[in-house]
């Protein structure tokens, strides 16, 4: 019922290795098992993760993770200078949805990015006036993404990328335009 | 959850402050409730993880 850590969440590990400052708080929403986030907790100030699902929540508990479970990061009030987040990004087809929490993990909604534009509506909320969003998103989601970020007046870099079989990985990192 | 987490945490229906009740507590909290001290919602902590999601919302 938890998602497993695949190329996603190894890419979004591999970019956040190298983003991360001892002086950064940080926030992974979507922990899933907790992967990504048990491997940065010595690594900076204070790390602070969410997840929807009952699951991952309990998961990333058992690792040392300090974590809410909540949609994004609704009910946290405060701003951090590195936000992380491997989105659902996938567009699934009628016949293949479940309805479960391994679905809620993977399904991005109508062409894969509904969740990504609600982070998105919700960035200013937790990301510090100099702070960096690393965000995971898919070529299937691109270049409508890129037009998302920019519409709501933020700036991006791809940071890395990974070439699957099927699709391509990028990790994007968004910030406030200076 | 550390106790430290409630100056961060806020009622995501109408963003006021909580208020902390314990039941079980070592060197985090393990369970009790957060309560808005505006709607007066209720988020239960359990294993030591608090859960914010709406009344309504949670399955």
């Amino acid at each position: 019922m938890i998602y497993e850590p695949a190329e996603d969440s190894e890419l979004l590990l591999e970019a956040a290795l190298e983003e991360i400052k001892e002086d950064d708080e940080v926030i992974e929403i979507g922990v899933g098992s907790g992967f990504v986030s048990e491997k940065l907790i010595d690594k900076c100030h204070f790390l602070l993760a969410t997840d929807i699902s009952p699951y991952a929540v309990k998961e990333a508990k058992k690792k040392g993770i300090e974590v809410i479970r909540t949609d994004l990061a609704k009910g946290i009030k405060k701003k951090f200078s590195l936000v992380l987040f491997n989105p659902p990004y996938l567009e699934l087809e009628e016949e293949l949805k479940f309805d479960d929490w391994l679905d809620k993990a993977i399904n991005g909604g109508k062409n894969g990015v509904e969740v990504i534009c609600r982070f998105l509506d919700s960035l200013a909320e937790i990301l510090s006036k100099d702070g960096r969003a690393i965000l995971i998103v898919s070529s299937i989601n691109i270049p409508r993404i890129f037009d998302e970020i920019e519409k709501r007046g933020y700036r991006y870099s791809v940071i890395k990328r990974k070439k699957l079989f099927f699709e391509e990985l990028f990790a994007l990192k968004v910030e406030n335009k200076s | 959850m550390k106790r430290e987490l409630l100056d961060i945490l806020a009622c995501p229906v109408c963003k006021a402050d909580l208020d902390l009740i314990v039941e079980e507590e070592n060197d985090e909290i393990i369970s009790g409730k957060l309560i808005c001290k505006k709607c007066r919602a209720e988020y239960p902590i359990e294993d030591g993880i608090p859960n914010m999601l709406p009344p309504g919302e949670r399955v």
